[in-house]
């Protein structure tokens, strides 16, 4: 059976983005390759590690390069670290992260979404980060953005889907990939996403910080994997199924 | 004729007044803070939160907190490693100007100290830049003595420029300015403001800065809204431990940092721990009651109380202790560190503020930070 995720026009196996803002360098292509990821985030600010460092030496060429637009306080700050992505031959992808709250770090949405309408016009294939708000991506979708990355929970906080009704909203109501981003701290997490219907993960953290970082990027592959697999088997019809009543309310209809 | 005292509480000619209840805050809320009174029970509650109350970082200051900073050093590595990751970022000082107009009894650079003075030129202020960035850094914070006549704004201004052509990331600890001179530093390239208070005890600070325009308390106290309020991205904080009671002191730089946080939510929040050192013709300065226990105490209580900022730590401290609080509680290190004017490219031309305690250079600290499992992060930043 088919099962490809379409962003931009790209065709991708994985279902796992992985972020790379918390790593050591030397760890990402053993947690690339045990994740099986295809694309990577990268912070454009960090893009230059200083010295002889580049964290591009670090990626291998098969993988498509996610270049996050972090750092960016608004819409235009965002815009000019997007075009310098692509000068400097990042591709055509780009994450477009702004936020103004140096405690939170929460997405500011209406910026966000401004970034976005703005590259996605300069032929961007844009995936912005967002609070999961209905009418903010209905904007985003109209923007033209190519997916959108709902939080789970706040970005580093390992909490889970504490927003998982309104992610539920966007997966029912959204006609993008919805990719969860920021939040999700186990692999359990990322499963209980996916079952829900939403077509990536994106995780950072939760790998980052973990004490075999290689099997943590395994883990996350796997129950990904798992997920998708429950959601594309129809895990609500199974539940109902179960859950029927041996004495039916309808049981005394005739004809 | 007896030499008139200036009122410390006084703003002096050309220094600009900003409208803030913030001095008046903090002033009252240290009057009230009575760390005695906090017992292990408190510092028991306050360390099984997720999110601390000032109530709490009361407590986690206070001495009923000494027995528990085991339990606050691994709270500390948590909430470090959740904000920042296994990254920990680099820069180096430079020094530029070390004339100074102040009087201040625990610094080398004070006015009436009989040491070398140099200011770079434009020429040899880029060979240092130059062979800074030779060692691979990207961030540099550049400093000056506090004379607005020696090294005035332009000539500041013109150094942040030339750091640009090198760096990625400038951070200024100079003077205090007026809101339009932090603008005009802004517009050149600086990007972080490092300015300390030394102590929150008004009394104290009087005592302690016996002449000069450091002397004004408020106006080096609403320095950071004011560089805010010019453009700068993000501000640095701090008490100079064992010149006044840490632990109130510790407590006025947290409260004035959170609430600085408060009234300006996209600042960049940092903290500096420094403790008074030796200098020339002062052999024996020294940081009193504040030993290494308590400097970790004060690290740990500002990584709990404001998880999100970041936390620094300097070349005062020897390199056993700075390799162990890395990735514990601090997220940010400096590397070869010179505290003359100069020294990076050619000989040094001014003499030091302080006695360093760890020399070594940006390749040794990289490869500490590398043998502990981190990263060593040159540049988090890029200027669009």
């Amino acid at each position: 059976m088919s099962d490809k995720l379409m962003i931009g026009g790209r065709e991708f196996q994985s279902r796992f983005i992985l972020g790379s803002g918390k790593f050591s360098l030397e760890l990402i292509k053993a947690v690339i390759e045990h994740g099986e990821a295809e694309m990577v985030t990268l912070a454009l600010r960090r893009a230059n590690a200083g010295g002889e460092e580049n964290i591009l030496d670090y990626i291998p060429n098969n993988i498509t390069l996610l270049p996050n637009t972090s750092g960016a306080r608004n819409a235009e700050e965002a815009v000019r670290i997007a075009r310098l992505s692509r000068e400097l031959g990042c591709g055509e992808f780009v994450k477009v992260e702004v936020m103004s709250d140096s405690k939170y770090l929460l997405p500011d949405n209406y910026e966000t979404t401004k970034a976005t309408e703005i590259l996605a016009k300069e032929g961007f294939v844009v995936m912005p980060y967002m609070y999961p708000d209905l009418y903010a991506a209905r904007s985003l979708v109209d923007a033209g953005a190519a997916a959108v990355m709902p939080l789970g929970s706040p970005i580093g906080s390992n909490k889970g889907l504490s927003t998982k009704d309104f992610i539920q909203i966007l997966v029912d109501e959204i006609d993008l990939p919805i990719i969860v981003d920021a939040g999700l701290g186990r692999p359990s997490q990322a499963c209980e996403a996916m079952e829900m219907g939403v077509d990536a993960i994106m995780c950072n953290t939760a790998v980052a910080t973990a004490g075999n970082v290689a099997l943590m990027a395994k883990a996350f592959k796997q129950s990904i994997e798992a997920g998708r697999n429950a959601y594309l088997a129809g895990l609500g019809r199974v539940l109902e199924f179960e859950g029927e009543a041996s004495s039916p309310l309808t049981g005394f209809l005739e004809g | 004729m007896a030499k008139r005292i200036v009122d410390h509480m006084a703003y002096q000619d050309g220094m600009e007044v900003i409208e803030s209840d913030l001095m008046d805050k903090v002033l009252t809320a240290i009057g009230e803070y009575d760390y005695k009174q906090y017992t292990k029970f408190d510092v028991e509650k306050a360390l099984s939160k997720e999110h601390l109350s000032l109530e709490d970082y009361k407590a986690i200051l206070s001495p009923a907190a000494m027995p528990y900073l085991e339990v606050m050093a691994r709270k500390a590595m948590a909430k470090t490693r959740k904000h920042f990751g296994n990254s920990i970022s680099l820069f180096t000082p430079l020094y530029i100007a070390n004339y100074c107009t102040n009087e201040c009894v625990y610094c080398g650079f004070k006015a009436t100290n009989k040491i070398q003075r140099a200011l770079l030129s434009m020429e040899d202020a880029e060979e240092e830049l130059k062979a800074i960035a030779d060692t691979g850094l990207k961030e540099i914070l550049l400093l000056t003595g506090e004379s607005r006549y020696k090294s005035n704004v332009q000539y500041i201004g013109d150094v942040v420029k030339l750091a640009t052509k090198y760096f990625t990331t400038i951070g200024i600890e100079i003077y205090p300015l007026n809101t339009d001179e932090y603008t005009f530093i802004r517009e050149c390239g600086a990007d972080f403001v490092s300015v300390y208070q030394e102590t929150y005890d008004t009394d104290t600070y009087a005592e302690v800065h016996k002449w000069g325009s450091k002397r004004s308390f408020p106006y080096r106290f609403d320095a950071q809204e004011r560089a805010l309020k010019g453009g700068l991205r993000g501000v640095a904080f701090g008490a100079l431990l064992g010149l006044d009671d840490f632990r109130k002191d510790a407590f006025a730089a947290g409260l004035h940092a959170h609430l600085v946080q408060q009234k300006y939510p996209h600042a960049e929040i940092s903290f500096s721990t420094p403790r008074i050192k030796p200098y020339i013709n002062n052999a024996d300065n020294n940081s009193k009651d504040v030993y290494e226990k308590e400097l970790l105490q004060v690290m740990l209580a500002y990584r709990l109380f404001m998880p999100y900022a970041g936390v620094t730590i300097s070349t005062r401290e020897r390199a056993g202790f700075r390799d162990q609080v890395i990735g514990m509680v601090a997220n940010k290190m400096s590397a070869g560190v010179n505290v003359g004017v100069g020294g990076h490219s050619d000989e040094q031309q001014g003499d030091e503020q302080f006695e360093i305690s760890d020399e070594r250079d940006v390749s040794e600290i990289d490869q500490i930070i590398r043998s502990k499992g981190l990263q060593p992060v040159y540049t988090d930043y890029i200027r669009v």
